[in-house]
């Protein structure tokens, strides 16, 4: 009696699932969005408030996964279990445009948000830095230039480096290579830092290349390839660890982490926005046109996005640590999304 | 003739004996005290970290439980609120017809600015407030404009009233009055403005600012733009919408096998295949079910991402092999006279298992599948492998909506940004994880109570 009764409950579920597999089989109506980590926190925002102000359109879906792997996701191809746009802190680059279009993502828009910095910081009871492109690259090298020739990294304290420098171990926790910011950190500090020493200069330059992208393997650094609470975690953990992380977070802990200056410019709001702080990088989206009028709100999200309303001056993007674009570049953006040009 | 000589000498007299006994009893004595104090420990060790993990948990996370809210006169003001008359579906109108009247309502609804409802009610408790707007708008968190609204479309005859209203405060204001942000650090490195500071305190000291029970946290989904009103509705509602696939799937399906394996299936190499892989199945890592469901469900099936019943298939193959062991060892624990006492009376096979067996097996039954619900809904791994741990604002209407679950909840708060109000945010979330664990489990007991036979 019990079982005959629970078989018929059991059918009955079966059959309401199944019903609602067959009505599924329209478009998604949700907009599914994936990739930079740095990028999640502001389309995040946007997402939730175009989701909440427009009546007509849900709230979009926002996965991290960093730039890489968001583009991988959005290169897929096309159809409702694909992503609709793929955020990155890089620009996308030409393999990857390639497999997209062998994937038949044929037709893709780019749009720039704003910038994000990047800052190495210590923990608030640690030591002030004042660093250097080319100190950053001799504390986190395989091999550094010598006397004799190349040598393996002899420091082991950032001061072995260089006198000013504070009297502490040397350790660098640097985002791991599934991250947009772990390409910065490499164009902007470490290759300038090492490709500025004579001994350098006289390589060849795919020598030069293999020398300077080669990191110390005795544990002092340390690839994170969680996010940047992962990095924080470490830096609770050991007491010398510098990390490396976007702005934004760094404002948001700002009572438990320590930013040290680039070249004796620490990034402020007015460093960064004047172009004074080195470590600037623009953000990215990635929109597949093909689902346009497929995904409803699209485009309007897109455009909603860009709007100066909701990363521009004073908007709530730039109170979560977006440095915004300038206006004309705006406007460039803007009409890009209205005359969905493609890459 | 000589006396045979006893084969076994008597050389153990019973005064030996007593000897040897007395002598090692010292020993085997100790060796009991030795094994009974190691096996203490071991309990008192697992106990002590229990405590520990359990303390740190609860001294963290029941905090978040309350959290601080301002008490307002909002003033539904009509000429800040200027809007249409709600509209009204008309008898001779479609259903789709009025749907788009609506949403064009709504829409012109979302454009009114409720802020100004908020700062206009700060004004009149904040004297100077006048000179410090942009301050003054991040006192209130900016999901309450949102409540506001909806207090609206729910019933716009509320326009031109005053209703006094408990609003979340800003998160940072939350952490500022809970004590988790050093209040000695220079302003640099403070999250609120000094003239904010002032008026929190002013606002605290009158009473305006209280901390009350945090409704936000059960009845809100996550939240990235107004951090004090991030929920685990979302999460809770996708985690119950994945057990009811796993209870709908995993258990009948693990229930049919194991009785066929059990009882009907013939004894060969094909079935003694089928159990060894079954046990096999039990001990596979769960991630890689993750991958299994990516590859399958969303890249074949094409079900779409995020969605709890990807989830909810994915964990059902997951606590299969789960359910089919607990229900097979209840099967054997059932005396064969039972069985043959039914067939001895002319029952058929299937009359013996279903009308005789099969309701002493259900206490059994029940707990194996109860535990394997509860360890499915703790599950985190495979799920962020099916874009489950992607930032969800919205209460998921149906299991192919997209959601995330509770316990990848407690991963994406342990990541958020601002660790001063998530480190106990994220604490609560495991102490709701922690009660509903717990109460599967004691469900799982009293049911094993309640049908459990002696024989």
């Amino acid at each position: 009696m019990l079982c005959s009764r629970l078989l018929l409950a059991i059918m009955l579920v079966t059959a309401i699932i199944s019903a609602q597999v067959k009505a599924q089989t329209r478009f998604r109506d949700t907009i599914q969005i994936a990739g930079s980590s740095t990028m999640l926190p502001f389309v995040s925002i946007a997402a939730e408030e175009f989701g909440y102000s427009f009546a007509q359109f849900r709230v979009p879906v926002v996965g991290s996964g960093g730039s890489a792997g968001g583009l991988r996701q959005f290169c897929q191809g096309v159809g409702s279990h694909t992503i609709d746009i793929a955020n990155t802190s890089r620009p996308m680059r030409p393999a990857e445009l390639a497999a997209c279009k062998a994937n038949g993502v044929e037709q893709i828009l780019e749009v720039t948000l704003g910038y994000d910095a990047i800052v190495f910081a210590s923990r608030i009871d640690a030591a002030a830095f004042n660093l250097t492109p080319g100190q950053i690259f001799l504390a986190q090298a395989a091999q550094v230039p010598s006397a004799k020739g190349m040598v393996a990294n002899p420091y082991k304290r950032w001061s072995d480096i260089d006198s000013s420098l504070p009297e502490q171990q040397i350790v660098l926790a640097i985002p791991g290579t599934n991250h947009g910011t772990r390409e910065i950190y490499e164009e902007d500090i470490v290759l300038p830092g090492c490709q500025a020493m004579p001994a350098v200069q006289q390589l060849e330059p795919e020598a030069q290349l293999n020398f300077c992208s080669a990191i110390r393997k005795d544990g002092r650094v340390i690839e994170i390839a969680g996010d940047y609470t992962e990095t924080l975690a470490r830096l609770d953990a050991q007491h010398d660890a510098v990390g490396v992380f976007g702005v934004s977070f760094y404002q948001a802990n700002r009572d438990r982490i320590k930013v040290a200056a680039i070249s004796g410019v620490l990034p402020a709001t007015e460093t960064i926005l004047a172009g004074e702080y080195p470590l600037t990088r623009p953000l990215y989206f990635y929109v597949k046109l093909a689902h346009v009028g497929l995904t409803p709100g699209l485009l309007e999200f897109s455009r909603y996005l860009a709007s100066d309303a909701v990363s521009g001056e004073n908007s709530p993007l730039q109170d979560a640590g977006l440095i915004v674009l300038t206006p004309e570049l705006r406007q460039e953006m803007l009409q890009r999304i209205i005359r969905q040009q493609s890459l | 003739m000589k006396v045979a000589e006893p084969l076994i000498k008597p050389v153990i007299t019973a005064g030996t004996v007593q000897q040897k006994v007395n002598a090692s009893l010292a020993r085997r004595h100790r060796k009991e005290r030795v094994f009974k104090s190691f096996g203490l420990a071991a309990v008192l060790a697992s106990l002590a970290l229990v405590l520990i993990l359990f303390i740190n948990i609860f001294s963290k996370g029941l905090p978040a439980f309350w959290q601080s809210a301002i008490t307002l006169d909002i003033y539904f003001d009509p000429q800040v609120v200027n809007i249409s008359e709600k509209p009204v579906q008309a008898a001779n109108e479609s259903d789709n017809a009025f749907r788009q009247r609506d949403i064009e309502w709504q829409t012109e609804v979302g454009f009114i600015n409720f802020n100004r409802l908020i700062t206009d009610s700060l004004e009149k408790v904040l004297p100077d407030a006048r000179q410090h707007r942009r301050d003054l708008q991040r006192i209130v968190t900016s999901g309450e404009r949102f409540a506001l609204r909806d207090m609206v479309v729910q019933d716009p005859g509320i326009i031109g009233q005053t209703r006094t209203l408990h609003l979340l405060t800003d998160a940072n204001i939350d952490v500022w009055l809970k004590g988790n942000i050093d209040r000695s650090l220079p302003d640099a490195m403070q999250q609120l403005s000094p003239k904010m500071r002032e008026w929190v305190q002013q606002l605290s000291e009158q009473g305006l600012i209280q901390n009350r029970f945090s409704f936000a946290l059960f009845m809100n989904a996550d939240s990235r733009s107004s951090l004090a009103s991030a929920g685990l509705a979302g999460a809770f509602m996708g985690s119950l919408y994945m057990m009811l696939v796993v209870i709908v799937l995993a258990v009948p399906m693990g229930v049919a096998a194991a009785i066929y394996l059990e009882e009907f299936a013939p004894k060969n190499r094909f079935t003694d295949f089928v159990e060894v892989n079954i046990n096999n199945l039990a001990a596979v890592p769960s991630i890689v079910f993750g991958l299994l469901g990516a590859s399958v469900f969303i890249g074949w099936f094409n079900l779409p991402m995020s969605a709890p019943i990807v989830g909810g298939l994915v964990l059902s193959l997951m606590t299969l092999p789960t359910v089919i062991i607990a229900t097979r060892s209840t099967l054997k624990a059932i005396p064969p006279s039972i069985r043959q006492a039914a067939l001895g009376l002319g029952a058929s096979k299937m009359q013996a298992i279903f009308h005789h067996v099969l309701p002493l097996a259900i206490p059994g039954i029940l707990t194996g599948a109860i535990l394997g619900v509860a360890q499915a809904l703790g599950e985190a791994a495979p799920l962020l492998l099916i874009g489950m741990k992607s930032f969800v604002a919205s209460v998921p209407g149906s299991p192919f909506d997209q959601s995330t679950a509770l316990p990848v909840q407690i991963f994406l708060w342990q990541g958020n940004e601002l660790r001063n109000f998530f480190e106990a945010r994220t604490s609560a979330a495991i102490i709701v994880l922690l009660a509903l664990m717990i109460s599967l489990n004691a469900l799982a007991i009293w049911l094993r109570k309640k049908y459990e036979k002696r024989w």
